[in-house]
């Protein structure tokens, strides 16, 4: 991926923001995401964006905890090293529930979080272009990516009478790069050469 | 869309004032993006002189070994043991707060959680401490790692209920840290973003991780919020319950007892919604806060101390009759003898922990004591000194007086370093507060922004109309929607 052209329309009210998503879907053009400085309920689904899958990680990640803890435990105290507390059985399944559900629950917890981290792409001294400061203070921000058929003058106009309070056109880079805000150390050579031609 | 978002006018709004999403960022952000007030710098200044205290008492410890406490062949288990439990029963409220009440759909919530968390995280580092330095030979303290070694292997005990205590404790501080901080990236975005100077744009850039805000993103992190939630909901519970397991699989009178886990777990809740209290009253005062920290907030977690310190009265009561009922002569004699009777060396912790855990508590049956602030804030106080008499009774009490009586004589009281490193898990709690207060921000933004047009003052005013609509109008127009 590399530098696009989009149509970025800033709204500052949410009530505005539902039904001009709708819209704009409606009328054909490709949202390329909209920005909010809080979650949206329905919005992932006002735009057509498939349910996450989160979940159903969370819970393997959770069975591999399960099973780790068990088998472990099991190897480690009925075959490897089997010790005698006061003729007790070597598996001594309940006194290992307590390891078993703490290691299920790290295993989920830290498993999602990467993943989070991963689907997302976030991570320390991650840099990803923005459209709008404002789009984590309070502004609704869609952005509508161009493609060569596109319009920008029809998308702006368009966008400012569904309600956008700003409308303006944009070059971006779309995937993320190492680096940090206060210094934009541009890691892609192509970045200003694309965006010129 | 409106109707949907409503919320009766019965229930007071959470956000005070006329707020809109701008104005909310501007609010919480001030404290973090202004310089310190020289009242931040005096608490900040005199907790890490308690650290330094701290270091020095664990100094000691270390140098000289575990005899620089009072500790002896009957009392084993003193101060430090009770200051370990303390600190994680405190640190059990955060993970209440914004798990379960995140579960039950609390909207209250949202003003207190982040405090609420942090406070957790830090509590348990201070609890964390104890285990650690109790061991005397700090510097083996790996061994309770299962890992591969080379006597053997031989493996920890994983039938025992201090291991438990071990993956239990870490498990609970690496789950409260995820989830205060998955919560908190979004709201670092919003200070990166409004950042002017260098180091802030390259601190919250870094702290960050790059969040956008996108809606995709926001879709993933409200399952993962949730699915959190739902972890570390039992989760939360489990750990004071393996932290009652150390005591309760034991054969000590006043120990062995199958009532341990649910009366240790009310009692973290307890206290930690006490702690929060302390620091939530200082921290909207001093943070001008008080629009997003409402009375509501403080009268809604003072009706919690009460069902809990209820909670914790009732366990007190039961144990007691059940050590009566059961014709156990040791454990009747740990209850009539080493507790109730006051006349007995320890016999004043057991009536303070009475008086300050179930008596003072039943003040917040009155509405007006429980939006009182300083009723509240002297109550808060009182409440966790009750919880760490609680914990030195059960632990003390239970030990001093031994099956064998030519070991009785000695009555523990504890040194100064023992003292000191209690100060110190003080110093080293405040000190991470109060950069925590300095550098993030100590309300959810995101979260308040959430809850903002549906429980916020003046969007609810706008809503007065639909209250006076008839209820079958409204079902009508609620269904066509």
């Amino acid at each position: 991926m590399a530098i696009k052209k989009f149509v970025v329309g800033a709204f500052d009210d949410e009530a505005v923001l539902f039904p001009a998503v709708k819209q704009v879907r409606k009328s054909g053009y490709k949202i390329h995401d909209v920005y909010t400085p809080m979650p949206i309920h329905g919005l992932d689904e006002a735009m057509g964006l498939r349910d996450t899958s989160l979940h159903t990680a969370g819970f393997f990640y959770g069975l591999a905890g399960t099973c780790t803890a068990l088998g472990f435990i099991t190897w480690a105290l009925t075959y490897d090293w089997p010790l005698n507390f006061g003729g007790k059985p070597f598996f001594a399944l309940p006194a290992w529930i307590p390891i078993t559900f703490e290691l299920t629950v790290l295993f989920s917890a830290v498993g999602m979080v990467l993943t989070f981290c991963y689907l997302c792409q976030i991570a320390p001294f991650v840099k990803k272009d923005h459209f709008h400061l404002r789009a984590t203070d309070d502004l609704f921000v869609m952005v509508i990516e161009c493609t060569e058929k596109t319009n920008e003058n029809e998308v702006s106009q368009f966008l400012t009478d569904l309600g956008a309070k700003e409308v303006s056109t944009q070059m971006k880079e779309t995937r993320w790069w190492i680096g940090t805000y206060d210094n934009d150390r541009k890691p892609f050579q192509t970045r200003q050469v694309e965006a010129v031609s | 869309m409106a109707l949907l978002k409503y919320e009766s006018q019965v229930r007071p709004p959470l956000v005070e004032g006329t707020k809109d999403y701008h104005q909310v960022t501007e609010d919480i952000c001030r404290p973090v993006e202004g310089n310190p007030s020289r009242l931040w710098w005096i608490g900040f200044l005199t907790s890490v002189v308690f650290l330094l205290f701290g270091v020095v008492s664990v100094t000691r410890e270390v140098w000289f070994g575990v005899g620089q406490w009072n500790l002896h062949k009957t009392v084993g288990w003193g101060w430090d043991i009770t200051n370990f439990v303390w600190w994680v029963g405190i640190g059990h409220a955060g993970t209440l707060i914004s798990a379960i009440l995140l579960l039950f759909r609390q909207g209250w919530r949202t003003g207190v959680n982040r405090a609420a968390e942090a406070m957790t995280i830090f509590a348990v580092m201070c609890a964390g401490q104890f285990p650690i330095w109790h061991m005397g030979r700090v510097w083996d303290a790996f061994f309770v790692l299962p890992y591969p070694n080379t006597r053997g292997p031989l493996w920890v005990n994983f039938n025992s209920p201090l291991l438990w205590d071990v993956f239990a404790i870490s498990t609970y501080f690496t789950v409260s840290l995820l989830f205060w901080y998955s919560g908190l990236i979004p709201d670092l975005a919003t200070l990166r973003d409004r950042a002017r100077v260098k180091w802030r744009k390259f601190f919250y850039g870094v702290a960050s991780f790059g969040w956008t805000g996108s809606t995709k993103h926001w879709q993933r992190h409200e399952a993962l919020s949730l699915v959190l939630a739902g972890l570390a909901t039992p989760l939360v519970l489990s750990v004071h319950t393996i932290v009652s397991f150390d005591f309760a699989t034991s054969v000590i009178p006043g120990w062995h007892t199958t009532i341990f886990p649910p009366y240790f777990v009310a009692g973290a809740i307890f206290s930690g919604f006490a702690m929060v209290q302390t620091l939530l009253l200082v921290t909207r005062k001093v943070l001008h806060l008080e629009e997003y920290i409402t009375m509501e907030h403080i009268e809604v977690m003072n009706k919690v101390i009460v069902l809990t310190g209820s909670i914790v009265g009732i366990a007190y009561l039961t144990e007691l009759f059940i050590a009566w009922y059961s014709h156990v002569n040791y454990e009747w004699f740990a209850f009539r003898y080493n507790r109730v009777d006051l006349s007995s060396p320890y016999g004043w912790a057991y009536y303070l922990m009475m008086g300050c855990n179930v008596l003072s508590p039943q003040i917040f049956w009155f509405r007006k004591l429980r939006r009182n602030l300083w009723v509240t804030f002297f109550m808060s106080i009182i409440v966790n000194i009750g919880m760490w008499f609680e914990r030195f009774v059960i632990i003390v009490t239970s030990i001093y007086r031994d099956y064998l009586p030519s070991s009785w004589a000695t009555y523990y009281s504890p040194t100064i370093w023992e003292v000191g490193f209690y100060l110190g898990t003080f110093g080293l709690f405040f000190t991470c507060y109060f950069l925590f207060s300095k550098f993030m921000p100590v309300i959810a933004i995101a979260e308040i922004k959430h809850i903002l047009k549906k429980s916020g003052e003046s969007y609810k005013e706008k809503m007065d109309f639909v209250e006076e609509e008839p209820v079958e109008e409204f079902a009508e127009e609620a269904l066509h929607h």
